[in-house]
């Protein structure tokens, strides 16, 4: 088994698609799959949130259309399926000013950028 | 396929959707049970045999007829 870490930051759709797809499929597969969410990725795991994810491109358009998973779907599949964490950025959720009522209940704890490096040290990270 | 226990039509989803579909399917299954897997996706055709191999299930034919992969996949484990 091995260990993967995902990194979101920019909550783009293609980039948000990719990385859900990283996670569920990594993660129903056996491997270990921590997903660390910050910066413009955090706000659609918070209740209440109903804007769509702009899309960067020709791809993006695409897959609004066509039949592919919502990337929420995905995410949430890692965690049932495969038991992979999200795990919120607690300086964005501060920035924001939410705390873990106003989050998804798939997600983790409230995490620091100290202790997820920490927790990472082994394992690939991806970052999108 | 008559021992065939379930069929999962994922036809017109995209990857990773027929996958995931496969997983959740699996995951309620019997060991020794025989789901088919019908997916319009052309990567299934290489990534299910692929996720079927790597997880330890048994692959038991898959075959492409008319645009729709026919994937059989027992549950070993």
């Amino acid at each position: 088994m091995s260990k993967l870490n995902i990194v979101c930051v920019t909550g783009t759709h293609e980039k948000m698609q990719m990385a859900a797809m990283f996670a569920s499929v990594a993660a129903a597969s056996g491997d270990e799959v921590v997903v660390f969410l910050s910066m413009n990725a955090l706000p659609y795991f918070t209740k209440h949130y109903s804007e769509a994810a702009p899309v960067e491109g020709e791809l993006g358009e695409l897959m609004s259309k066509k039949g592919v998973p919502p990337f929420k779907q995905l995410f949430q599949q890692a965690v049932e399926l495969g038991d992979a964490k999200l795990l919120p950025c607690s300086m964005a959720l501060d920035l924001m000013e939410i705390t873990g009522e106003d989050l998804e209940p798939e997600l983790g704890p409230p995490t620091g950028l100290t202790r997820f490096l920490s927790d990472a040290e082994e394992g690939h990270m991806v970052t999108f | 396929m008559s021992d065939t226990n379930k069929v999962i039509d994922a036809r017109d989803t995209f990857c990773p959707g027929p996958l995931m579909e496969l997983i959740t399917h699996m995951k309620q299954a019997e060991v020794g049970e025989t789901l088919e897997l019908l997916s319009t996706d052309e990567g299934s055709g290489n990534d299910v045999p692929e996720w079927v191999n790597k997880v330890g299930h048994e692959l038991v034919s898959s075959e492409k007829i008319d645009g729709v992969w026919h994937i059989f996949i027992r549950k070993m484990k």
